[in-house]
């Protein structure tokens, strides 16, 4: 017993210290002066466009830079896993990437965290920046004025409707709903006739995230004429009427099953159903989505699937009782932006500035249905014709409205889709769920960044 | 005592009984020291991966830390603001509520009373019986959490096995998941976990000696009153260290939930460390999301001193 122990001792202090050196020399193995750039992204069985584009790129540029690797780190993960690993691995310098793929409503609320770096001396020794619209520029803009990161594309929302399900409940074609009462009447004929197809699906609920607000119900709350966020006064809206009416229109549409059932709606993989089920099947009427839809189903995409072309459309989604402008849409894109960390700095810029480059940036924009950011991208006749809903989203632009830049927008939106699943499951009333938000939304930004107007 | 302890080694290791070395000796000062010495490393390990992390949450959960935003750049001091939110926080109490029942469902009643049921029962039956129905038990146990998670979603998604079973019969089964997400997550741990708690009870049951229930079997005492006046007390300590560890396991469960119904729908499952790891990571609040964890750390250690109680007179 007593040789045992003393054993036993020995073996935990030798493993101990092994363990201990092996810490040390893990620790090491960051020399600054090495040239190499982590590339860190997202990718996902549906979303490949832009591991595409950088395995392409990266013979290219370690040609053009001898000595350079370049190391591609995708992080397969959904949006918000994914910008949760992104700001974890901008904690440390020995894992924060060099160069990154970063949603636009992230970018003020990483700014203010430092993860990104400050680009105002790259862009003014670089040619094609004039190339970019003036949206996409500002859409890179901090607080401070300088730009942080480059737009890859943009994007707008409208409804995508299946026409021969709309035809089958005698509903004249093309289709154009004035009012939100509209949507419901079309919705209800659809029901009527054809019993085994959700009508009209609009996301809601936790587990679509940013997909609950941007593709459903800002839809909604933007054309009440109530907003989210006043941008005058510089504070959040709460206890508007339009905030009310949206939750009421979601609650009419899941409560009289014109929508799929709330427990499909809540799985975060919902979407990927509309995509790759209902829409091809002919099982769904309708649903708001984003203009990159074609890319799921365009050759190469997830959910190939050739008739699209000929059994969807895109119409504008409505004011809320036909109020001008007479059409309500949403826009976000993502951006590429430089590591506050790198050591490259301009190394990194340089990879950046190939990537979205005029040859590359039309790649992107045709295969991940982006809308142009570039003015020489939005000119080429084989941007235009790359499926055949181009104009119609890009028409969009004009009824677009954009997201509350600011850092504490992300909570905020989180409050949103808590809110709208509370009333779709029926564990609260609209008027409690709004009640809720309000509070929250003190709680959040603080009693002298709310108003009511 | 030794030969027991080589005999018997399940017992030792699941009631925790130290090593019975040699009793307390006098040596001398500078003798202990070269001892102790070569335990340094593993003390200095010990503070880093186990220690460490816990002083940083319990610092954390008084700052703004946050993933993003200026406090992530800056985390600022904020005393008990964390606190004082949390304990205003309306899914607190709910959240607290459902980890309890989590807790007593899954871990207290479920794997505990099944544990020890199966190993009860294959004590007494035969030895193909037995080895069939331990594998089976222990199975659910050595797969990896995320896939026993994934195998208990398969289970009771809307079209899942269940489901399926269920139509064949000619019924029609809710959508588990969604209608009743506790009952959902507490089935799961307690077919995951009760491998665990059979096996401690398996090997407490081993160290009964049959004499005592032959004695008492002699005496006219039927196999109810010998269960409950022989054999439960002879096992009173493992009972307790098994209920102490399957507590604190249960109490820290998050995969199986997060896939299975990730806290939802609304907040019907979000037990502590899921409530824990939305605010951090899903919101970006490092220092709400510690403070939800420093408190169930307080918990944990709460539930070990009662039990830790419960041991004892045993020892003396």
């Amino acid at each position: 017993m007593h040789r045992n122990a003393k054993l036993a001792l020995s073996v935990l202090a030798a493993t101990s210290m092994v363990a201990l050196a092996g810490c040390t020399a893990a620790g090491g193995n960051a020399d600054g002066d090495s040239q190499s750039l982590k590339i860190v992204y997202q990718k996902t069985d549906s979303f490949t466009a832009l591991d595409e584009l950088f395995t392409k790129i990266k013979p290219e540029f370690e040609a053009a830079n001898p000595g350079v690797t370049v190391e591609l780190e995708p992080i397969q993960a959904n949006d918000d896993d994914y910008s949760t690993k992104l700001a974890l691995s901008q904690k440390s310098t020995e894992t924060a990437p060099d160069v990154f793929y970063e949603d636009t409503f992230r970018l003020r609320s990483d700014i203010d965290a430092g993860y990104l770096l400050n680009i105002d001396d790259q862009l003014a020794d670089w040619d094609e920046w004039a190339q970019f619209n003036e949206g996409a520029k500002a859409a890179g803009m901090g607080d401070d004025g300088s730009v942080y990161a480059v737009p890859l594309g943009t994007d707008t929302r409208g409804i995508w409707y299946s026409k021969p399900v709309f035809a089958a409940a005698g509903i004249e074609l093309p289709w154009q709903p004035e009012t939100w009462d509209d949507i419901l009447t079309a919705a209800r004929a659809i029901q009527e006739t054809q019993p085994d197809v959700v009508p009209f699906n609009m996301y809601a609920g936790k587990g679509t995230g940013e997909g609950t607000v941007m593709q459903s119900f800002y839809e909604l709350l933007y054309g009440t004429g109530d907003t989210l966020y006043n941008e005058d006064d510089q504070k959040w809206v709460v206890e508007s009427q339009g905030f009310k009416d949206s939750l009421e229109f979601l609650e009419t549409l899941y409560a009289e099953k014109l929508a799929l059932d709330p427990s499909e709606a809540l799985d975060p993989n919902v979407w990927k159903k509309v995509f790759g089920e209902l829409f091809p099947q002919g099982k769904l009427g309708g649903t708001v989505e984003g203009s990159y839809t074609p890319s799921f189903w365009q050759t190469g995409g997830s959910y190939e699937w050739p008739a699209y072309t000929e059994d969807m459309a895109v119409a504008t989604f409505p004011t809320q009782n036909g109020e001008e402008p007479g059409g309500v849409s949403m826009s976000g894109g993502w951006t590429l932006a430089v590591g506050a960390k790198t050591a490259n700095a301009d190394l990194a810029f340089d990879f950046l500035a190939l990537a979205v480059s005029q040859e590359n940036a039309l790649w992107y924009a045709i295969n991940n249905s982006q809308i142009a950011v570039r003015t020489d991208v939005a000119s080429e006749p084989t941007y235009l014709a790359a499926n055949p809903f181009v104009a119609d989203v890009t028409e969009l632009v004009d009824v677009t409205h954009y997201r509350p830049a600011t850092s504490d927008y992300s909570k905020i939106s989180a409050e949103v889709q808590a809110a709208t699943e509370a009333v779709i499951t029926g564990q609260m009333s609209v008027d409690e769920a709004a009640a809720a938000y309000d509070t929250a939304v003190e709680g959040i930004v603080g009693a002298d960044k709310v108003t009511t107007k | 005592m030794t030969a027991n302890t080589v005999s018997r080694p399940p017992r030792e290791t699941v009631t925790g009984s130290g090593p019975s070395g040699s009793g307390p000796r006098r040596r001398p000062r500078g003798r202990t020291l070269t001892r102790v010495l070569p335990l340094a490393p593993a003390v200095v390990l010990l503070a880093i991966f186990l220690i460490g992390p816990v002083i940083w949450s319990f610092y954390g959960s008084f700052t703004d830390a946050a993933l993003t935003g200026s406090s992530a750049q800056d985390p600022q001091w904020v005393g008990l603001d964390n606190y004082l939110t949390l304990f205003t926080d309306p899914v607190f109490p709910l959240s607290l509520w459902l980890t309890f029942v989590f807790v007593v469902a899954s871990a207290i009643v479920g794997q505990n009373f099944l544990g020890l049921g199966i190993a009860l029962l294959t004590n007494r039956a035969s030895k193909v019986v037995s080895a069939v129905v331990g594998t089976a038990v222990v199975a659910a146990w050595v797969l990896p959490e995320i896939v026993a998670a994934f195998v208990a979603y398969a289970y009771f998604s809307e079209d899942g096995t269940l489901n399926q079973v269920l139509a064949a019969a000619g019924m029609t089964g809710p959508n588990w998941l969604y209608s009743f997400p506790m009952l959902s997550i507490i089935l799961a741990n307690a077919w995951r976990g009760t491998a665990f708690s059979m096996m401690v009870y398996r090997a407490a049951l081993n160290d009964v000696p049959v004499e005592v229930t032959e004695a008492a079997m002699i005496d006219g005492a039927d196999g109810i009153k010998r269960l409950t006046w022989i054999t439960i007390p002879m096992i009173k300590n493992s009972i307790a260290t098994n209920l102490m560890l399957i507590t604190l396991q249960t109490l820290s469960v998050f995969t199986l939930i997060w896939v299975m119904t990730a806290g939802g729908p609304g907040n019907e499952s979000t037990t502590l460390p899921i409530m824990a790891f939305q605010e951090a990571f899903k919101f970006g609040d490092i220092g709400y999301g510690t403070a939800i964890a420093t408190v169930m750390l307080l918990i944990g250690a709460a539930f070990s001193l009662v039990y830790i109680r419960a041991l004892r007179p045993e020892k003396v």
